[in-house]
């Protein structure tokens, strides 16, 4: 199987939300493709856009306020964003899934863990209850639950965290889906489970060789996942590149700086470099550059003109008017 | 560790919350969460807390300071016996140690302006005069990097990041000599942690407090303690230099822990100890070792037994029966 066929594209993708207090540029003009069974980062700060991003994927953005204004998001080729609702019920779930950040408030109190992945399965499936209950307990024990046989009668609140989120990807898994969203899958969980859940979603992916779009901001969970990251700052892409040239030589000032803002251990007792300033809201983005006034490198060009994503090296890109200086300015 | 000058002494603390049952709340049992726990803290160093989530160290942190009663156990702070304290005296003790929460959303009155939050303290210990208490909290605001006119504004005119430095500087108001910082940074984005990260040990620098650092991010505390401590299921499992911990941990459960952690560095794979099953049920932990259902290295003693927190090597505590029985790769 090729694995640089694109199976999920967006292109130029816009989400507003319409408020009292004004528009929210949540997404805006947002480009990016998903290989077949590869693993796509999407890393930003809260309030960047990467949920609103994936719910505009699914067609799940709350309408009002919100409203899909622009763009495209075609899966293996067909354009999601102008399906009926009947058509995209039998794609979402289906051809592509998602798994959220809090397994309990995702998952139903009033109904045990096999009911509601049976649900999933015989919405999108002609399949008998016995059936479906089978396919179910497979799914269970795929998710490496212990004793699936008991599990699939219990109710979400008699499993842990860890097993909660299990449970949500076999749901999500259950029709073998082309993509799977994740949305900060392991955020809500300790770090034991969280590489016991990480570890998991790698060996899925390469079982049913699906695609992952990762959504996290946590960088070291994306080094340790992705093989290619598109970061997200103000409801914009500012760079994109495969996991490695993009932590070896970060190109937008913006990501460079993320990077040393994190603790790590070969820089014990070093001081952390911070991002002055704190992000800005969306009812309110400056204009030109988005980053340009917490930005360290800030010309003139800066505040006026909107920097284009832009091919800075070799399948590596960057929004930023001065990228080929970055290394140099800022070490 | 050596602790002559030692600002805060915990010895034995204990924490047991009754678990009622019934229509007249007959004790059932007990949740354990924090059993048996001694440490010392020096003037100017920070103690870096680490475990799962529900493990005690919330409960530990705020044990010390009596904004929970514990069950049992010696605290000395500043040479004050804590635990012998009452009413006034307890009260008036309070100046010389403070706590910076976790949710900076959910921890300032929303309906208090900054300079009285920040002053309160001032107010109730009468301190100064009014004039005097304007200026002085005029002067922490500047410290903590907040501009003067942030006096008269309310806790929701702020960001994250912002109401965490409202937070320190109430804690900072009465010159304590010990803080418990409990997960200061986890609500925070990532461009902000680095600021108040950095922020928390200049204050450091300048006036020598001492910290008990909570936290569940290895790389962080790894940044920011002098030494740290393990814990697990209510117990401390090994305590050492912070360099000791994370170069030659000896303990099982804190080599796990750091195989799980994820480095922020595509090049470096994960070391695959993929810890199985969750933390157990506190108010019923398994016999012997808590630890030993998890474990890897789990011998017959374990499951009998409860080991001894024992000085291992001069600094370095563990509580494990198979401790050095197979040296760490590099000691």
């Amino acid at each position: 199987m090729d694995r640089d066929e694109t199976v999920l594209e967006v292109k130029n993708l816009s989400t507003y939300f319409f408020a009292a207090e004004g528009v929210a540029k949540a997404v805006d003009d947002v480009s990016f493709a998903l290989k077949r069974g590869s693993t796509l980062a999407l890393v930003g700060e809260s309030g960047c856009g990467k949920s609103v991003t994936a719910l505009s994927i699914m067609r799940l953005v709350p309408d009002p306020p919100g409203r899909i204004v622009s763009g495209s998001v075609l899966l293996e080729g067909r354009n999601l964003l102008t399906l009926r609702d009947r058509e995209m019920r039998s794609v979402r779930g289906n051809r592509i899934a998602m798994v959220f950040q809090e397994p309990m408030t995702s998952l139903n109190p009033v109904f045990t863990v096999g009911n509601q992945i049976m649900e999933a399965i015989r919405v999108h499936k002609d399949v008998s209850s016995a059936q479906a209950r089978r396919q179910a307990l497979e799914m269970l024990d795929t998710v490496r639950i212990p004793a699936p046989e008991e599990r699939i009668d219990s109710y979400p609140h008699e499993l842990s965290g860890g097993q909660q989120q299990r449970v949500m990807i076999a749901m999500a898994l259950s029709c073998n889906p082309t993509v799977l969203i994740a949305d900060e899958p392991t955020t809500a969980l300790d770090v034991t489970i969280q590489s016991q859940i990480l570890s998991l979603l790698n060996d899925l992916q390469a079982t049913f060789n699906m695609a992952i779009l990762f959504i996290t901001h946590d960088l070291a969970v994306v080094a340790q996942t992705a093989r290619d990251v598109a970061v997200m700052y103000a409801g914009r892409i500012v760079e994109t590149a495969a996991v490695k040239a993009l932590f070896k030589k970060p190109l937008h000032p913006y990501t460079r700086l993320l990077f040393r803002s994190i603790p790590r251990s070969d820089a014990r007792g070093k001081r952390l470099q911070t991002i002055r300033g704190q992000v800005p809201s969306a009812f309110n983005f400056p204009s030109g550059c988005r980053f340009h006034t917490r930005c360290p490198m800030v010309i003139e060009r800066c505040r006026s003109e909107e920097p284009a994503l832009r091919e800075v090296e070799k399948a590596h890109a960057a929004a930023c008017h001065r990228a080929e200086e970055v290394e140099g300015v800022l070490g | 560790m050596t602790l002559d000058g030692a600002i805060v002494k915990v010895d034995g603390l204990k924490k047991y919350f009754p678990v009622k049952k019934g229509v007249f709340s007959r004790v059932v049992g007990y949740v354990k969460a924090v059993d048996g726990v001694s440490f010392q803290i020096a003037r100017g160093r920070t103690l870096g807390l680490v475990g799962e989530s529900g493990c005690g160290k919330t409960t530990c942190g705020r044990s010390i300071l009596r904004l929970i009663e514990p069950t049992e156990g010696e605290v000395f702070i500043n040479g004050q016996d804590i635990m012998a304290l009452e009413g006034k005296n307890l009260r008036a003790a309070r100046r010389h140690f403070q706590i910076i929460f976790q949710d900076p959303y959910a921890s300032l009155n929303p309906r208090m302006t900054v300079e009285a939050i920040v002053g309160e303290g001032l107010v109730v210990h009468r301190m100064c005069t009014r004039a005097e208490r304007r200026r002085r909290v005029a002067q922490l605001l500047d410290r903590v990097g907040l501009t003067a006119d942030a006096l008269g504004r309310y806790p929701h005119e702020f960001s994250g990041g912002q109401r965490q430095r409202i937070g320190i500087a109430r804690a900072l108001a009465l010159d304590p000599v010990f803080i418990v910082c409990d997960e200061p940074v986890s609500a925070l984005d990532v461009s902000i942690r680095a600021q108040i990260v950095n922020l928390l040990e200049d204050l450091q620098a300048e006036t020598r407090i001492s910290y008990l650092f909570i936290a569940h991010d290895l790389n962080l505390v790894e940044h920011i303690s002098d030494d740290v401590a393990v814990m697990y299921l209510g117990r401390f499992v090994e305590m050492a230099s912070a360099q000791e911990i994370y170069d030659a941990p000896l303990h099982p459960y804190t080599r796990a822990l750091l195989a799980a952690n994820p480095v922020p560095d595509p090049e470096t794979k994960i070391e695959k100890i993929v810890l199985g099953g969750d933390v157990p049920n506190p108010m019923n932990p398994p016999d012997g070792c808590h630890f030993h259902p998890r474990c890897p290295k789990v011998s017959s003693k374990c499951t009998s037994s409860y080991p001894q927190f024992i000085e291992y090597s001069p600094g370095h505590w563990v509580a494990c029966h198979n401790a050095g029985i197979e040296k760490p790769a590099n000691p």
